[in-house]
This record gives structure tokens, C-alpha cells and sequence, in this order.
């Protein structure tokens, strides 16, 4: 045992006793704000989103008509890589399938795009099927931009740096390529499970 | 909360940044790859919250990204696409 | 010492706690001596690490309060902060006694280098005072009495840190002014400044651009860049200005 403290404990943290926390992480009440850079302040009359790449056609909504499509509300935990969980988050979006439904694409991968210039690439798979939305309300309120409002990719079952803040839209791409956190050493898929934290893991 | 609370001086990250240069390098001067500025690291802003991936150095001008750090997994990846060219003083030989 | 102070390859050290000072309800300043320490720069800071038993650490950064001295001690200001992680620790339990891990002294840029010239004017918020009165404390310990003006913005009266340091260094008659600025309370019969520092504050205490003074900046994320912005529009060089956001919360 190398050096303690004496008398540290540190922030509040139940160290993995659940069967719902992934290894090495920890369950923390709050919502920690992690920044990258400054945060975007798009007005909502210029916001929209887009699916473009490996497609036969773009696809483009403008806040309103992403607001009249159907959305879901889901109860899900998420996973910081920085070793934080949160358990049963409660959001509201418009699922991935939604946005795909009608786009012919022999795609594999998603690079999804953000105000800012943040970027996170991630399998086709992993965001269709009912595991993926593009969320515009937490806890009941709408986002907040602090933690990506007024809309971000919400893909709870990947490590929560993928579930990109201030999203603008997934370009379709046929070979994987890392985005932002992956091309400075963190891992292409990002599955808690497995503690994929970092490429080689 | 938003940048204008989390940002922090490009000071901030010179333990990190001490970790794998010797030479000081908050007090080094580099050029802005985006917008051409020039500046002490130091003075640039600094995204780096305690529980962060990473630390990212921006121009404070432009807010491009100049430098990532990213210390993980028993490595050090640092991304200098964002700086033209970095310039520290000779000190001389070290103490 | 001033090439070492910015080359020495860092090292975590242990650090013993010798003294604790009471500054101020929620201020606690740390002496601590660690040995084999080399000696450091008004303005440069330690990062401080912490272990609990389970293994999980956490780190910060805080200035370095005191003057360069030789005797291998050094003070940390701590501000205990409500939601804070590390400093209800060392502003709260940590002992006489206890070993702190520490690494430094860390920083190039936010330091004073008294040939720099002047005059100084130093601009503080809440515990954003702690790197500038190691600079004041430089600045008296080596007898430089070049001409200083201090801003220092607090709540409250109760709360302004190194209070009595302060008015004995101004009384000294060595070219130093401090001026308070209370934002939140101000005691009965006050003469002092109130309110947060604007422009209209800082035109009035600063220098005149024409004089060219070197100016450091420390405090809240806020605070610092509200003031920096200020002076830069009252037509101060922005390469003479040093700032030192503490963050959200200053500490």
C-alpha cells in the first residue's frame, strides 16, 4: 500500500457494490460538467440537423420539425470514462431510428458532428435498434447547454464521451475513424463492460 | 455553468505539461495554427476540469484547439496540430 | 534558484504540516516543510494529491502563499469550499503532523519577476489574493519597493483574508496601496470601496496606462476575465496583463 491520507475519504462514492455499475466506476448523485472548450450558444431559428455522408439523400430538420417528430422518454444510466456512473437518468428524444427511417445507406460507422467542432465516431449498430436519441430534455427541463442543450446524441450503453454534446448530426461513413477523445488515445468503441477506456484496452 | 466559470489559464496545466518537458513550457511562446495569434501558453484557455479525458488548450483569441493532453491508461498522447511553432528561452544548462 | 525554480523536473514529495493559521472562517493556511524543496517564484503554485484508503485520488492545484525562503517550508491558503472534494479536507481535518503529497513549485507565466519593472498593480478576488501576497511578501522580504497598488474584492470584512498582514504592509510606508472592495456586507461607518470591481473601479485605482505597470490578476473565472476585458478597454497592454482563473468557485 503506498501513501494514504489520513482521514480522506473523498467525494461520496459507493465503489461498484451494484450489479449495475460498471468496474472501476463509481456512483455519484450529481452531474458533473465536463467542458472541452467554450459552449456553443446556436440560436434555435439556425440550429438543425443533419444525416449526410454515405447517403443517396441528406436528411435535414430544423428545430421545429425535430420537435414534431415522435419522441420517447428513457430511464438510463450512464457511464463517464472518468470513472463516474449515474444511475437511471431520465431523458426525452427523438430516437435514431426516427431520424434513419427512409435512408438507404451501406454505411457501417457514424461520425456524429457538433457546434463547437467536437466530433465521436461510433458503429451504425450501436446507435439503431432502440439505443440511441437525439436528447432535448433532461430530468423533465429542457437541457441546459451546459450538458449539451439544446440537443445531444444520448447513447447510454457507450462510456458518455460519446454521447456528444450540442449535436448537429451523424455523417454516414463506410470505415471507422476516430473522432475528438479517440484520436488522443481513447478507445474506438467505448464499452463500460469491458473498461474499454483507452485504444489497446 | 459554462466556459465563462470552468476556464481556467493555460497556467493551469504546467504540472501536467511538467510531467513530460523539462523546460517550462506555460511561459513558452506559440503560434495559433487557426488564426495566426501569438502567445505564452500560459495565457491561452485551458479546458480542464478535475474530472476531464483530457486537457485542451485553446488560442485565446480563436478558441482553436492548440494542444491535447490526454494522460491515460499509463500514457501520455499529446495533439500540437493546433500550434505552427512553440518558442521557449535558453536558459542555459540546468542547476 | 530562479533557473532551477523553472526546470527541476517534477518530483511528488512529502510534505509535513507544521503549522495551521486560522485566516478567516472558511481560510486556513497550511505551513508545511518539505524537504529536499527547491525553492520557487512569487506566483507559481503546488498541485497537492491525496489518497484515500481504497486507493482513489484526487488532486488540486494551490497557489503558493508564502515568500521564497530557505528553509524548505512553504504556506497554502485554503479556501473550504461547501461542495468541495479537497478542501474541506485540508481546510477541515488534516492535523498538525499529517503528510501532505505534494509536487512543484509548477508555473512560468503567472510569476513576478521583479526586473519586469513597474509599477505593480495587483487585482484580487476572494482567495485569488493567495499568489499575490506571496509577490507582496517577495516584494517586502527583499526590500524592492516598487510602487504597488493592491485591489482586493471580498464579501465581507470578516472574510478578506490576511486582514492584518495587509494593513501593516500598507502602513510601512514602502510605496504599497491596498484598497478593499466589499461586495457583499459592509460594516457599519465603512469609507472603503463597495461593490464588485467594474471599469469605472479600476480606472479610478489603477495606474494610468501611461505608466506602463505590470498587472496580475487572480480569482473566480468570472471575476478575472471581467477585469482583464477592463483593462484592456481602458487602454492597458494585454501583454502586461497576468491572469490566474481559479475556476468556477476560486480555489
Amino acid at each position: 500500500m503506498g501513501f494514504v491520507s489520513r482521514g480522506f475519504r473523498g467525494r461520496p462514492r459507493d465503489v461498484q457494490q451494484d450489479s449495475r455499475v460498471p468496474p472501476g466506476q463509481y456512483l455519484v448523485r450529481d452531474f458533473p460538467v465536463l467542458s472541452a472548450g467554450p459552449t456553443p450558444h446556436t440560436p434555435l431559428a439556425e440550429w438543425s440537423f443533419t444525416i449526410d455522408g454515405e447517403v443517396d439523400e441528406e436528411k435535414r430538420w430544423t428545430w421545429n420539425e425535430l420537435r414534431a417528430l415522435p419522441s420517447e422518454m428513457v430511464t438510463k444510466d450512464i457511464h463517464c470514462v472518468t470513472k463516474w456512473s449515474k444511475l437511471d437518468t431520465t431523458w426525452e428524444g427523438v430516437s435514431i431510428d426516427t431520424l434513419l427511417e427512409g435512408v438507404e445507406t451501406a454505411a457501417e460507422y457514424v461520425m456524429a458532428f457538433c457546434d463547437g467542432g467536437y466530433t465521436t465516431n461510433l458503429p451504425l449498430d450501436d446507435v439503431i435498434g432502440g439505443k440511441a436519441w437525439i436528447a432535448f430534455a433532461y430530468d423533465g427541463q429542457p437541457l441546459e447547454s451546459q450538458h449539451g442543450g439544446p440537443a445531444r446524441l444520448l447513447v447510454p450503453h457507450l462510456y458518455f464521451w460519446k454521447s456528444a454534446k450540442w449535436v448537429r448530426g451523424l455523417r454516414l461513413m463506410n470505415d471507422d475513424s476516430p473522432g475528438f477523445w479517440e484520436t488522443y488515445g481513447y478507445h474506438m468503441y467505448g464499452d463500460p463492460w469491458q473498461e474499454q477506456r483507452y485504444s489497446g484496452d | 455553468m459554462d466556459e465563462h466559470q470552468l476556464r481556467l489559464d493555460g497556467n493551469a496545466a504546467a504540472g501536467l505539461l511538467q510531467e513530460i518537458f523539462v523546460p517550462e513550457l506555460t511561459a513558452a511562446r506559440g503560434a495559433c495554427a487557426g488564426c495566426g495569434a501569438v502567445g505564452p501558453l500560459g495565457k491561452q484557455h485551458l479546458y480542464m476540469a478535475p474530472r476531464s479525458p483530457g486537457a485542451v488548450l485553446r488560442c485565446a483569441a480563436c478558441e482553436g484547439v492548440l494542444m491535447v493532453i490526454v494522460h491515460a491508461g499509463g500514457r501520455f498522447r499529446l495533439g500540437i496540430q493546433g500550434l505552427v511553432w512553440l518558442e521557449m528561452r535558453d536558459t542555459g544548462a540546468p542547476g | 534558484m530562479a533557473g532551477t525554480a523553472l526546470q527541476r523536473r517534477l518530483i511528488w514529495r512529502t510534505a509535513e504540516v507544521v503549522d495551521l493559521v486560522d485566516e478567516t472562517p472558511r481560510v486556513r493556511t497550511l505551513v508545511l516543510s518539505v524537504p529536499g524543496w527547491p525553492g520557487h517564484l512569487p506566483g507559481q503554485h503546488v498541485d497537492v494529491r491525496l489518497t484515500a484508503e481504497d486507493g482513489y485520488q484526487a488532486q488540486r492545484s494551490y497557489s503558493i502563499a508564502s515568500a521564497p525562503a530557505p528553509d524548505e517550508r512553504l504556506a497554502l491558503t485554503v479556501e473550504r469550499l461547501d461542495d468541495g472534494e479537497v478542501s474541506p479536507y485540508l481546510a477541515g481535518e488534516l492535523r498538525l503532523g499529517d503528510q501532505l503529497e505534494l509536487r512543484g513549485p509548477i508555473g512560468g507565466y503567472f510569476v513576478w519577476d521583479p526586473t519586469a519593472g513597474g509599477p505593480l498593480l495587483l487585482v484580487a478576488g476572494g482567495s485569488g489574493i493567495c499568489p499575490l501576497m506571496a509577490m507582496l511578501r517577495a516584494r517586502q522580504a527583499d526590500g524592492i519597493h516598487l510602487p504597488t497598488r493592491l485591489l482586493y474584492s471580498s464579501r465581507s470584512l470578516d472574510e478578506v483574508i490576511y486582514r492584518a498582514e495587509l494593513d501593516r504592509l500598507a502602513a510601512m510606508q514602502s510605496g504599497l496601496d491596498v484598497i478593499h472592495t466589499l461586495t457583499r456586507a459592509q460594516p457599519p461607518g465603512w469609507a472603503g470601496l463597495r461593490g464588485r470591481i467594474d471599469s469605472a473601479m479600476l480606472a479610478s485605482v489603477a495606474w494610468p496606462p501611461t505608466d506602463r505597470p505590470l498587472m496580475f490578476v487572480c480569482g473566480p473565472t468570472p471575476l478575472v476575465e471581467s477585469v482583464a476585458e477592463s483593462l484592456v478597454k481602458l487602454g492597458h497592454e494585454p501583454t502586461r496583463i497576468k491572469t490566474e482563473r481559479f475556476g468556477p468557485t476560486g480555489g
